[in-house]
């Protein structure tokens, strides 16, 4: 069992800093109605500069979002630190429908203390008030926390700020290129290298957890599945058996896997591998290409890829033995990599729309597909945790970058890489 | 397996036939079979011609017939061999049957469109279909090696029509 998985510690060849594919999101396309707010500067009470700027972080967060409007520093008339301080009067002549405000401390034991409130300007009522000791390195999560907080009880949605993307960079001429495996916050800062290799790095999938990353490597010389400890480093061989080992995607315990095998037959069909006991059981059997799998959130149920029909469309299969799989899409002569929702009804998919690869959303009740971006070579859709947007991989003046799109298609994002190619985004679940 | 069997068959109907000695060139934007997906998208179907040879890979110690090129390229979306290629992959597998110690890793490609993990079941699907080729004409089990790169590893660069053949493909490396 244990024996047979091929342990290793992963020393990053590239230290923290050279990352080079540094992103930057950008705005593209907001929403009109769009929700005007002011992130007033938080009051600091110690000596010195501010360790993180908290109200710059929710600021650009929310605008980021495209779907608020934080109002200029440069137009407040006041700059409040406490709910009671606000006047709501000042506000509605600056057309503001909220106001946070805030203050951060150091406390005695070398910590510090966020301390916010968010006010409704029309009703004058404080709808936020927290306090929160915070460790001096996760000042900039506990900023992202407040973002957080504040989506959800103006949009009724918790945002997903506080959350990483994980994807994959690569550099260098088409005979020579670098792979690597990167980790970032979800707003472009902080990102590591978790592994990198001159042969192609696959498919990266979060254990549900967020301590985790599963991908494809092919540092071997074959393709197996590997699973990778965020704070470690450890790497675990889970699957590397004959043909292809592909599309590892987590079930909601995090106990099991679904995977693409080929065996030695080379008929790909996918599997369920115990984690614990590397035991792998058949789930699909078919003569054609069965590959992609997304488990549903309740866990009962596995959505994938098939071109049993022909071309490839989206199935559902029940994890009971002996359940035929359905055909879950029909509209549009090529539909694959589905992602499934956290409300477990919709799915984000790839789509060939009007001569173009496009990600589009299947409401899986109704059966609908509508299609969201309007790339040429869209792909990878990761929906977000929070289900609000979908992050995937485009293609802008030739080269390989990520956008966002919400998942009503009516924002859109943007991300620019400033090294090379970036593909196969994939959205942490929310990280505690 | 059963779209597999067919294949195979339509293969060796075309070996008792009699296939031409070299590969055939099938012009660019010629008939070929319609796609269900990529039919109604614009995206053209030109077939590709002759295998180029890869610099250094055949006829080099431990490497393939002499003068015999070592890449195959598909039809967008499809795994089954073309006919022109039934020459060129009849004298690797004699030439593998013949010399049992020499071993080569079959590797499968795609061009970029489609999502990737597809792409990879694609290439893969590709690669066991020039090994069982090359298992009928003698070639050992165990000489042959599948790897499946998907869209991965493209042999030229490029988002277009010409880019695209030369990446659908299937690369037979010796020595490997």
């Amino acid at each position: 069992m244990i024996r047979r998985f091929a342990v290793m510690l992963i020393a990053l060849s590239m230290p923290a800093g050279q990352a080079a594919a540094q992103l930057t999101v950008q705005i593209e396309r907001g929403m009109a109605e769009s929700v005007p707010i002011a992130i007033v500067p938080f009051a600091w009470d110690a000596a010195g500069e501010m360790p993180v700027d908290v109200a710059a972080t929710v600021h650009a967060d929310l605008e980021r979002s495209g779907r608020f409007r934080p109002l200029p520093k440069s137009q407040m008339i006041e700059q409040p630190h406490a709910a009671s301080e606000v006047d709501a009067a000042d506000w509605r002549m600056l057309k503001v429908d909220y106001v946070l405000v805030g203050r951060l401390s150091r406390l005695p034991d070398g910590r510090y203390e966020i301390r916010y409130e968010l006010v409704s300007v029309a009703s004058g009522q404080r709808l936020l008030g927290t306090v929160m000791p915070v460790d001096g390195n996760a000042l900039k999560r506990a900023s992202h926390k407040i973002s957080d907080a504040v989506y959800e009880k103006i949009l009724g949605v918790r945002g997903a700020f506080a959350t990483r993307i994980a994807y994959v960079a690569v550099d260098g001429p088409t005979t020579r290129r670098g792979y690597r495996l990167i980790v970032t916050d979800a707003d472009g800062a902080n990102e590591y290298v978790v592994f990198s290799s001159p042969e192609p790095i696959m498919s990266p999938a979060w254990s549900p957890d967020g301590r985790s990353l599963a991908y494809v490597s092919f540092h071997s010389g074959l393709a197996a599945i590997y699973v990778q400890k965020l704070s470690t480093g450890e790497q675990v061989r889970v699957s590397a058996k004959s043909g292809i080992n592909g599309a590892p995607s987590y079930s909601p315990d995090g106990k099991q896997m679904a995977l693409a095998l080929s065996r030695k037959d080379g008929n790909v069909d996918i599997y369920i591998l115990t984690l614990a006991t590397q035991e792998v059981r058949r789930l699909t059997e078919d003569a054609a290409i069965d590959t992609e799998p997304a488990w549903t959130p309740d866990g009962r149920m596995i959505y994938f890829t098939s071109d049993r029909a022909g071309a490839p469309q989206i199935y559902s299969v029940g994890l009971a033995a002996g359940d035929r799989p359905r055909r879950v899409t029909f509209e549009g002569g090529y539909n694959a990599r589905p992602r499934v929702s956290p409300d477990g009804r919709q799915l984000a998919v790839v789509t060939l729309d009007r001569g173009a690869y496009r990600i589009a959303a299947v409401d899986v009740e109704r059966g609908g597909l509508r299609v969201l971006s309007d790339g040429q070579l869209d792909e990878s859709p990761s929906i977000a945790p929070n289900g609000a947007d979908i992050i995937y991989a485009t293609r802008e003046r030739g080269k390989d970058i990520l956008a966002i799109v919400s998942s009503d298609g009516r924002i859109q994002q943007r991300i620019a890489a400033s090294g090379g190619e970036v593909r196969e985004p994939a959205w942490s679940p929310y990280l505690n | 397996m059963r779209s597999f069997s067919v294949l195979l068959m339509v293969f060796c109907t075309l070996l008792l036939a009699g296939c031409p000695k070299k590969p055939t060139t099938v012009p660019e934007g010629s008939d070929t079979t319609a796609q269900d997906g990529a039919a109604g998208s614009g995206q053209g179907e030109g077939a590709v011609g002759e295998g180029r040879q890869l610099p250094g890979a055949s006829g080099s110690p431990g490497g393939g017939p002499a003068g015999v090129a070592n890449v195959i390229y598909f039809d967008f979306d499809r795994s089954d061999i073309r006919p022109e290629y039934a020459s060129l992959i009849s004298q690797h597998g004699k030439h593998l049957a013949a010399a049992g110690g020499v071993k080569i890793r079959v590797e499968g490609h795609t061009d970029e469109r489609g999502s990737r993990e597809y792409n990879i079941a694609l290439a893969e699907r590709r690669a066991q279909a020039v090994r069982r080729a090359l298992m009928l004409q003698g070639a050992g089990d165990g000489q042959l090696t599948t790897v499946s790169y998907g869209e991965e590893r493209p042999a030229v660069p490029g988002s277009d029509e010409s880019a695209y053949d030369k990446n659908r493909r299937v690369e037979l490396v010796y020595g490997r």
